[in-house]
């Protein structure tokens, strides 16, 4: 395997009493598109933050494309950090803004700035302060897309965002990944939604990996059985459960289990149903096992 | 399509197969690239590459340096073979299943195929 573009090693942040970040440990591939997933809080904007440079850990060693990115200009050029709050100068126009970009990031490609403009529709003469949070976040995805920057980070890049301009971004993404493959982190809260444009995925949650594995491993990890509570409890015997939801005498549990096709078998024998469970049941069920389990798991 | 809960690169491979089962992709030519399957599809193209991993390692694609992916010979019966072999688990088995909860006995389900096959 390749190095990996960004090597974080028992990485921590604390503000205050809050634990945002503790001992995270995770590499992050080269040129892969990589989704930091997780519940509210759990971490990731503190994570982003950190690589980007934009924030120092309090404790543990950050490497981005081999260095340090805490203030070092020659890897902040390298790195397109787009924040879900970004403030831009409040009476700049998009071709201030334009102007001014191409200072900071080596790589800029006008054209591609032009093409996603038009796409988004974003008026030229409105100042920053007058444009809605929907034509804001379509804003800094021109800015954090036409970088090109090596690293480019999208912290819940489409706020706003109407399912229209949420299908152009996507596009857009995928398309310019393919011109120019790069190393992308996006997180997001819409996950059924963008699970096709990622290769990587990380899970965090109270401030800790839970998890980290190719998109296709961690799909084809788990399954949800639902059914009779006794024929599912049988069926997930021998299992790591992941979530339970009982509702009278019906359950429906989570359960890590690669081998889908003999369980299936038995679950049909037994009355239960078998379905895959998705990148967000994962996330749900990670989220709620690191609450039931605090301070038994890692 | 592509939202049956199965792994996406599964659905790629299985898209691709269907398209060589219909005639879309004959035998010798070319199927679209991975790129141009990412990009349509809006997925990432490490996943694509592994949906058509697949259909190489089935030999119904292989690959020829600097030019792209084709359609080998002789795919279009392995893509036959391969479905046939799971006809019985895919359609047959939920089909014996749904009729049994419905109580129709294998006449009626006889009767029904008869009628319908009769009928297209």
């Amino acid at each position: 395997m390749t190095q990996p573009a960004i090597r974080l090693s028992e990485v921590s942040r604390h503000f205050g009493r809050v634990r945002a970040l503790d001992s995270v440990t995770v590499d992050i591939p080269h040129n892969a598109i990589t989704g930091l997933l997780g519940r509210n809080g759990a971490g990731k904007t503190t994570l982003m933050s950190i690589i980007a440079g934009h924030d120092r850990a309090d404790s543990g060693s950050v490497r981005v494309l081999g260095a340090d990115p805490f203030e070092r200009a020659p890897i902040m050029s390298s790195i397109s950090f787009v924040r879900d709050n970004q403030r831009y100068p409040e009476d700049f126009t998009l071709r201030h803004l334009l102007e001014v970009a191409p200072l900071f990031h080596a790589g800029w490609d006008a054209d591609v700035a032009e093409k996603l403009v038009a796409g988004f529709r974003l008026p030229r003469k409105t100042t920053v302060k007058k444009m809605s949070r929907g034509q804001t976040s379509s804003l800094g995805i021109v800015l954090g897309l036409a970088s090109r920057a090596p690293v480019t980070i999208f912290d819940e890049p489409y706020l706003g965002l109407d399912a229209t301009a949420r299908r152009f971004f996507y596009d857009a993404l995928m398309q310019d990944y393919i011109d120019h493959p790069r190393t992308i982190i996006v997180s997001t809260h819409l996950i059924d939604e963008m699970e096709p444009l990622l290769e990587h995925v990380v899970i965090v949650d109270g401030g800790r990996l839970v998890r980290e594995a190719a998109a296709d491993e961690l799909r084809g990890s788990a399954i949800t059985l639902s059914g009779l509570t006794d024929a599912v409890d049988d069926l997930a015997t021998g299992h790591r459960v992941l979530q339970r939801r009982t509702v009278g005498g019906l359950s429906s549990v989570v359960i890590e289990a690669t081998d889908a096709d003999t369980i299936t078998e038995r679950a049909t024998r037994a009355g239960a149903q078998v379905s895959p469970a998705t990148l967000q049941d994962l996330v749900a069920a990670y989220g709620v096992e690191a609450e039931s389990l605090e301070g038994t798991h890692a | 399509m592509l939202d049956d809960g199965k792994p996406i690169f599964q659905q790629i491979a299985e898209s691709i197969a269907d398209g060589i089962l219909t005639g879309t992709y004959p035998e010798g030519t070319q199927v679209p690239s991975t790129n141009e399957l990412a990009a349509f599809h809006r997925i990432n193209p490490a996943t694509v590459g592994k949906g058509l991993g697949v259909l190489v390692d089935r030999e119904v694609l292989h690959k020829r340096r600097g030019l792209g992916m084709f359609v080998s010979d002789g795919a279009r019966q392995r893509v036959r073979d391969e479905r046939t072999a799971a006809f019985r688990a895919v359609f047959v088995v939920p089909l014996l299943s749904e009729a049994r909860s419905l109580g129709l006995d294998l006449e009626d389900v006889h009767r029904i195929i008869d009628h319908e096959g009769s009928a297209s």
